[in-house]
């Protein structure tokens, strides 16, 4: 299960950074979704993977780590608040610079 | 050591709060800052005052309180003679300068920010001369540098007081570093910061490996403050100050900084040799090359600029000759300085403000208009220029008296010819400066006010303008005549401070017809002489003098390093995003696999990779990884299909959340559907904003290239996941785990974590996401956006055009709208039961807060903006800034009962028929947390929804219905 896990991981981050790598903002946006999906997948699977054990004291022993979950939770809202950012930008320069591509060849013809 | 009724800090305190006061007194009366200040200076000089019975008896008063303690640095302040006597400075002239402004200022000038700034310049010299701790008298210097900075570009409007004050700052502001270097490295050598400990310390210090560096940096800050040569050029940019500033700061007070620090640490610092051989040099030097200078200088303000270096380099000079006379001498001389320089300035300025110019080839016979200006300027350059019967003569005599037999050149037959006759050239040259002065502005022939275009004759200020320089001239003669009855007690304090003993010293007009005494005629006469000789000597000085080069070459060489600094910077900025963000995950990649193959075990024990046997896999997990795995691939292919993209990467989110659900993690799953929610919203809203464009086809080698650094990535990553998740390792959140429940009173140890435990951190969290918000509705004001044809969407008509108010035509779907209103109060009942079961189950601030903020949105979307905005609109700005403020100030609430901050409270309130209802203090904090996560996504989507609103066409989700 371990590998299955990582695996999802790799393969999130992995098509992530292609996304990010494009040269148009929509696709960069959904890279970045992409990639906060798999990084926050990481971060939870440092505490180990444990089914039926959440970190509620009433639940009775043992418990998952909490630590992880924790830092994730923020990370998550943090992660929209920037998904958010980051389109808003787009949207900017989109209407700063008539033209939705981020890299430096701006105003060349679309295809 | 006694304490003391009235609290030193009081002397600093009440300029400080002055310097707030000022720029609101402003607002109620133009002319209110001058009065503010002046009773700040006065109560703190009443404060100052109230210390001198304790100093007289001997004792030092002292008060301190830990600030930084981890870092040596606490608030500690002392006052002992040598404080006591530059406080006194400070202070008085600070009064004389107040007075001086008010009239000097012109009606339009901001008064509130100049004496905003001059209170504060006086809090942090007062600061420095009072600190008795090493680290905090750094900090107060170079906030004298700063504000000396702020206030030598008061009028930002002039080239000349913008370069100035850079190279002002940069030039003090460097040597403060290199002070704060040798502060460290003293205070490393004594093993305390504190300046009463170091001052006890001396000779452990001299005889320390590192007392060369030590003592190096330290001057370096000394002589840049001082304006000793070679640093000496910013003093004369610094002219480009109003008038004030220069009597205050740049003649009477900060200028000496470096001095005082010298006085200071003379009992640690003070060797002999190497003492004399730097100090001494670099005075003598900037003594002459300051007086040479001054002669030839055309600028009645660059005049004395270099007349001001000259007399610090004397007073640098006085304390580097290592003998307790000499200390006396530098501190009487730093007195006289302060106060007949500062009237001259004060009476230039007076002459610049009624002829409209500095230029003293063009001053001329000014006697006439201002008879008492020029009386009152011409006793203080007399003390200038060390005429007997004047306190210039006293301690310039003083001055000479050293030169003669100082035991430091005792063995130096050269020396013993060379520093007399230099004090001699330096003494005469002061003097036919000051007569030149006096000779070119007042009298000199018939004064001409046509060429100059003034439309009135100059007159004498108004008598309160005046009154400073009246003050100081009175000083001027009192201390020249009745040396022993005016000066003689304070000076002895200030000797005292620094030497801890009273040297035996004689203050006397007239001392029989010593070699000094000769030596002073010698100078005068020297001065006549080159008075006489003028003319051949200001075209030999034109001739072959070098022109100043000093500033020019500070300013090429700051050209230089910006523009290198700028070279560098574009070659290796790119323009493009997908370059830079190569070079990133490239760089991370390369990191990763360094450290991968650098990994080596610690005490040689073999390392383990893999130490916990992996869980078996079951079918409903390999489904989830097959959805997974089929809908991220399709995102990567379709991203072209815009909203087939959005939806896949929608499914991608889902399956996340079920991971979250079978791993133990109901909080997160809960976090990450809400948010999955909104984040749809939110794309699908932009979507129609964003041009639909297939991506463009980039060449093969570079497909290649990102498709490596992509799959390397990911193959990394996983990697690094499964050994992770496999490695012998204990977690560090048992602690958590044990204490959720006894210190927290939580059962959700997440929620417990993040209110309670590491507060702290979530507070930092929200107020990201307040920022964000912040920066997303900054970004959309004024956002103009063509808004795609819509041709291009498929079943979609051209809509008539309207006219920027289209909501109220837009026809939103009947069922969702009837779905949506219902769902609101629904929602809100979830998101309260969230809230408040969050400590125990899961849910909390962050969760409840998305549920609020998704039903809103769903409202909006459902009836339109304009709908919502009639009948709630709150203002989302302010709704995060309560939340904030919320989790601010419960953490802050633990400090009134003496708790660090964020302290936890538990409330245990027995309730009928509900049973026990347990409140804790951090519930207020997840309020707060509930706040800032609504306001935010709401401030966002309103900010997305007004943008549509404001175009030609509306962007709700209305309109793809409307195509049907």
């Amino acid at each position: 299960m371990e590998w299955l896990v990582a695996t999802m991981i790799g393969l999130l981050i992995g098509c992530g950074i292609y996304l990010l790598l494009r040269s148009r903002s929509f696709p960069v946006v959904l890279g970045l979704l992409l990639l906060s999906y798999g990084v926050n997948l990481f971060v939870f699977a440092a505490g180990g993977l444990r089914v039926n054990q959440p970190p509620l004291i009433a639940s009775g022993q043992p418990y998952a780590d909490p630590l992880p979950q924790a830092l994730v939770l923020t990370a998550i809202v943090i992660g929209f608040a920037m998904t958010a950012f980051v389109l808003m930008l787009a949207l900017r320069a989109l209407s700063e610079l008539g033209s939705d591509r981020v890299d430096e060849r701006q105003g060349d013809e679309e295809s | 050591m006694i304490a003391i009724a009235p609290p030193l800090a009081a002397i600093l305190l009440s300029p400080l709060l002055g310097a707030l006061l000022a720029p609101l007194a402003e607002r109620r009366w133009k002319r209110a800052p001058s009065v503010v200040a002046a009773v700040a200076s006065t109560l703190a000089l009443i404060v100052l005052l109230l210390q001198v019975p304790a100093i007289v008896e001997g004792a030092i008063p002292l008060q301190q309180w830990a600030w930084l303690p981890a870092m040596g640095l606490d608030l500690a302040l002392r006052c002992d003679g040598l404080s006591l006597l530059f406080a006194l400075l400070i202070l008085g002239m600070g009064l004389l300068v107040d007075l001086y402004a008010r009239y000097y200022l012109p009606t339009d000038a901001p008064r509130g920010r100049f004496y905003a700034l001059l209170l504060t310049f006086q809090c942090a010299m007062l600061g420095i001369v009072l600190s008795d701790n090493l680290l905090l008298l750094v900090l107060f210097w170079e906030l004298t540098s700063l504000v000396s900075f702020l206030l030598i570009g008061f009028d930002p409007s002039t080239a000349g007081a913008r370069r100035g004050a850079r190279m002002a700052l940069l030039v003090t502001g460097a040597g403060g570093l290199a002070l704060l270097a040798g502060v460290l490295l003293l205070g490393s050598v004594v093993g305390s910061l504190s300046l009463t400990e170091v001052l006890a310390a001396g000779d452990q210090v001299r005889n320390h490996a590192l007392y060369l560096p030590i003592l190096l940096l330290i001057l370096l800050g000394a002589f840049t403050k001082s304006a000793q040569v070679p640093f000496h050029f910013w003093l004369p940019g610094a002219m480009s100050a109003p008038t004030p500033v220069s009597a205050y700061l740049h003649s009477a007070t900060m200028v000496k900084a470096g001095v005082f620090l010298l006085a200071r640490l003379f009992p640690v610092l003070a060797d002999g040799g190497l003492w004399f051989a730097l100090v001494g040099g670099v005075g003598l030097a900037t003594f002459l090359f300051g007086a040479y200078v001054a002669l030839f200088k055309h600028d009645m303000k660059g005049l004395l600029a270099y007349s001001t270096i000259s007399h610090l380099g004397l007073m640098v000079f006085l304390i580097g000759l290592g003998t307790p006379l000499g200390v006396v001498a530098g501190l009487f001389h730093a007195i006289n300085h302060a106060v007949f320089k500062a009237s001259l300035f004060m009476a230039v300025g007076i002459i610049g403000h009624e002829t409209g110019t500095r230029d003293m080839r063009r001053l001329s016979g000014l006697f006439v208009f201002l008879p008492i200006t020029g009386t009152l300027a011409m006793v203080a350059a007399a003390s200038m220029a060390g005429v007997p019967l004047l306190n210039g003569f006293l301690s310039k005599e003083m001055f000479f008296v050293e030169t003669l037999d100082s035991p430091r050149i005792a063995g130096w037959p050269l020396l013993q010819w060379l520093m007399p006759a230099a004090a001699i050239l330096g003494g005469a040259f002061s003097a036919a400066y000051s007569l030149r002065l006096i000779r070119d502005v007042f009298f000199n022939g018939r004064f001409d006010g046509q060429s100059l275009g003034l439309s009135k004759p100059p007159g004498e200020p108004r008598r309160l303008m005046r009154l400073p320089i009246e003050v100081l001239v009175a000083v001027c003669l009192l201390v020249g005549i009745f040396p022993e009855q005016v000066v003689r007690p304070v000076l002895s304090l200030g000797a005292r401070g620094v030497l801890g003993f009273v040297p035996d010293y004689h203050l006397a007009l007239w001392q029989g017809w010593s070699p000094a005494f000769q030596m002073s005629l010698a100078a005068l006469g020297g001065a006549l002489l080159l008075h006489l000789v003028r003319r051949p000597l200001f075209a030999a000085h034109a001739r072959w003098f070098p022109p100043a080069r000093g500033a020019r070459s500070f300013q090429r060489l700051s050209a230089r390093l910006l523009g290198l600094a700028y070279r560098a910077r574009q070659r290796i900025e790119s323009l493009s995003l997908p370059t830079n963000l190569r070079w990133l995950v490239a760089t991370a990649i390369l990191l990763a696999t360094l450290g991968w193959l650098m990994a080596r075990p610690s005490d040689g024990v073999p390392i383990r990779w893999i130490a916990v046997t992996p869980m078996p896999l079951d079918g409903p997990s390999l489904a989830a990884a097959a959805i997974l795995t089929l809908s991220t691939l399709g995102v990567v292919l379709r991203r072209g299909d815009r909203l087939w993209a959005l939806l896949l990467t929608g499914a991608v989110g889902l399956v996340v959340s079920l991971a979250f659900v079978h791993f133990s993690a109901p909080d997160l799953a809960l976090t990450q559907v809400s948010v999955e929610i909104v984040t749809t919203l939110l794309l699908l809203l932009v979507l129609t904003l964003l041009p639909s464009s297939l991506d463009l086809r980039p060449p093969r080698w570079r497909q290649r290239r990102d498709l490596l650094l992509a799959v390397s990535g990911g193959i990394g990553s996983a990697v690094l996941a499964a050994l992770m998740m496999l490695r012998p390792a204990k977690p560090i959140s048992e602690g958590y785990l044990q204490s959720s429940e006894p210190l927290a009173g939580a059962g959700n140890v997440v929620n417990a974590i993040l209110v309670d435990f590491r507060a702290l951190d979530t507070l930092g969290e929200i107020s990201v996401l307040a920022i964000a918000a912040v920066g997303i509705a900054a970004m959309t004001r004024g956002l103009t956006l063509r808004l795609p044809t819509r041709g291009d969407t498929a079943g979609s008509r051209a809509r008539p055009e309207d006219d920027g108010a289209p909501d109220r035509d837009v026809r939103h779907p009947l069922m969702l709208g009837a779905v949506a209103r219902p769902v609101l109060p629904a929602a809100l009942m979830l998101a309260a039961f969230l809230l408040l079961r969050g400590h125990e189950a899961p849910g909390g601030g962050f969760v409840a807060g998305l549920v609020v903020g998704a039903a809103l949105i769903l409202l909006q979307v459902a009836n339109g903006f304009g709908w919502t905005a009639a009948r709630f609109h709150p203002d989302y700005l302010r709704l995060i800034g309560v939340g904030l403020l919320l989790a601010l100030l419960t953490g802050l609430g633990a400090l009134l009962f003496d708790r660090p901050l964020l302290t936890s409270a538990m409330l245990h309130w027995p309730l009928p028929l509900l049973g026990e209802l347990h409140l804790t203090s951090t519930l207020i904090f997840d309020v707060g947390v509930l706040l800032v996560v609504t306001g935010t996504l709401l401030l966002i989507l309103e900010s997305l929804g007004r943008l549509g609103n404001s175009g030609r066409d509306t962007l709700t989700i209305g309109t793809s219905r409307e195509a049907g």
